[in-house]
């Protein structure tokens, strides 16, 4: 009977993966196909020329720029908050905990459209005007949860007792800081940063009502796809996934690495442990 | 707290009050009761502004009662204003997008936390990550490529024989639902994932020794067990639905209006920003309802959906 069972498992495992990754193969192989509009039937002849077209277009060069200082922007600012945050979560209790916690977790849960609009609306009482910086802004309030709940997941595994250890050991608040809880932090700090990155040039809704007539790549596909489409869109669409295929392949074989290691210290381990004994 | 000033002193605590102020005031909360309080001020020239007719009211939040227009439910029609047609279609089609998500990931939830080999999982999950990293545009665009009138799906299945002219995909709601379904169910997923990992496959093996069938197992083991995964998945996704604006727009036709298309609309092209305000406040409460519901009827808390 679990035969049965496992087997439908592997197949809808199978097709699922086909359903998730099929639509991603037809968009990156329109950007090959010799046709005006982005498609893969018919099937018009092999070209490069939207690559060509791609790398002319200085709007795709503008916007590429402007994503990628917004998405450092987000990352500077939303990494220290985020970790501050957490910090402070971790050592307050009661009732003044859940409520911070909870107003560090809404954002997540409140649409893009009504950060943007409220961001927005909120600066222009200071005359300050929409434009990147807004977009900057936006965006760290609610990428800073993410950050803020990975840093406090980290935080579990923290001993205090470290941290009283040096201070009686005659060690100054700020060495405590950087000598001690950061250095246990910086895996999720750094995890943060790259979840704040990807979110940040991900992000459509926060950033269209903020960035007052400025483009980022989002905003720069979106539209296009919605006035003169051509596979140029196909040609960045597949850049940017290999780039991200290029990244995630590399993260599982850091990961597998660190595990192999990790392996061949357990297994000396035990072989001196034996050795001894 | 006067733990932290021991630990870290004066200035440093200082440092993390003020930056954790600056985001709590200055980015969440003053921007929300701003756009809370221009909800409820007229639209007028900047010269107006502040002047007589400059006072509040609740003639924003009357705009979403405008032109009206036909609705059926359950065969008998109403005639009811726009907007709220669109309103509530949209919150009736993300409910819709979010039981689509959740029957699409609770089989393969389970394999992955119940019967795969634990071996295979970290390529499994590589594989399920990488359409997670291309941004949400993108993953819309794919599917606005594959719908299209002569697009990749028609001429398959004509091949196929399954059928003889090309079907128009774009049209209606259901472009609109198969877009939001890829773009999210992967939010489904993992925290469903995570909720059944947790269970101890000793009381499914105990369930079934006992003579339980597979649909009680489920019913009785594993779907209580799943409960915050199941409303963690249902909050994330039904929001995103119901906050997407990008799927709506690239996939949506002319007869598949999204509400956060008519804020949209508000916002930028009338340039109404207290309108596109209370319009946008609209969005939120619905959203906070939403999130109230599935606390309560799956007895969580806020920590449990946060996961």
């Amino acid at each position: 009977m679990h035969k049965t069972r496992d087997l439908l498992g592997h197949v809808y495992m199978t097709a699922f993966l086909i359903y998730l990754l099929v639509p991603l193969l037809v968009m990156g192989g329109a950007a090959f196909n010799d046709s005006k509009l982005p498609t893969i039937v018919p099937w018009v002849g092999f070209t490069d020329r939207w690559f060509i077209d791609l790398w002319n277009d200085t709007r795709v060069w503008i916007a590429f720029r402007n994503t990628i200082l917004v998405a450092l922007g987000v990352v500077a600012l939303a990494v220290p908050i985020g970790t501050a945050g957490a910090i402070l979560i971790n050592s307050i209790s009661g009732r003044w905990r859940a409520t911070l916690y909870g107003l560090m977790v809404a954002p997540i849960l409140i649409p893009g459209v009504v950060i943007g609009i409220s961001t927005l609306l909120f600066w222009n009482n200071f005359n300050v005007g929409a434009g990147l910086h807004l977009s900057v802004l936006g965006q760290v309030s609610y990428i800073a949860s993410f950050v803020m709940l990975l840093v406090l997941a980290r935080l579990q595994s923290f001993d205090a007792g470290l941290e009283e250890a040096a201070l009686d050991l005659g060690a100054s608040h700020s060495q405590v800081m950087r000598r001690i809880l950061l250095p246990h932090l910086y895996p999720a700090i750094g995890a943060g940063a790259a979840i704040a990155f990807f979110q940040s040039i991900e992000n459509f809704n926060v950033t269209l009502f903020t960035r007052g007539g400025q483009d980022t790549l989002t905003v720069y596909v979106f539209s296009k796809v919605r006035s003169g489409i051509t596979p140029t869109i196909n040609a960045l669409a597949l850049l940017l996934i290999l780039f991200t295929l290029g990244l995630a392949i590399w993260w599982e074989l850091t990961r597998r690495r660190k595990a192999r290691i990790e392996a061949a210290r357990a297994a000396e381990a035990r072989r001196a442990e034996e050795a001894m004994a | 707290m006067h733990d932290m000033f021991k630990r870290y002193g004066t200035g440093l605590t200082t440092m993390i009050l003020l930056v954790t102020a600056f985001w709590i005031l200055i980015l969440l909360i003053l921007p929300n009761l701003t756009m809370f309080e221009s909800s409820f001020r007229p639209y007028l020239p900047v010269t107006e502004v502040g002047g007589p007719r400059d006072v509040y009211s609740f003639a924003n939040y009357g705009r979403i009662l405008g032109a009206h227009t036909d609705l059926s439910v359950l065969g008998i029609t109403f005639e009811v204003p726009v907007r709220v047609k669109v309103f509530i279609l949209t919150i009736y089609y993300s409910a819709v997008v979010t039981l689509i998500t959740f029957a699409l990931a609770y089989p393969l939830a389970y394999y992955l936390a119940k019967i795969v080999s634990p071996k295979s999982l970290p390529t499994l999950f590589l594989l399920l990550f990488v359409p997670l990293w291309v941004s949400e545009i993108l993953r819309s665009f794919a599917w606005f490529i594959i719908l299209a009138f002569k697009g990749p799906l028609n001429v398959a299945l004509m091949s196929l024989g399954i059928i003889d002219s090309e079907i128009r995909w774009i049209a209606g709601f259901s472009p609109v639902i198969i877009g939001l379904v890829y773009t999210y169910v992967l939010f489904m997923l993992f925290p469903l994932y995570n909720s059944m990992q947790s269970l101890d496959s000793n009381q499914i093996e105990a369930a079934e020794d006992l003579g339980s069938p597979w649909w009680r197992t489920h019913w009785r083991v594993i779907l209580p067990h799943a409960k915050p995964g199941i409303a963690s998945g249902a909050v994330m996704v039904f929001m995103l639905s119901a906050g997407s604006l990008l799927v709506p727009s690239l996939l949506g036709s002319t007869t598949s209006g999204w509400f956060t298309q008519t804020i949209q609309g508000v916002m930028l092209e009338e340039a109404d920003w207290n309108t596109g305000a209370a319009f946008a406040f609209l969005l939120l409460i619905v959203c906070t309802l939403f999130v109230s519901l599935m606390m309560r009827v799956f007895g969580v808390r806020l920590s449990d959906i946060a996961k």
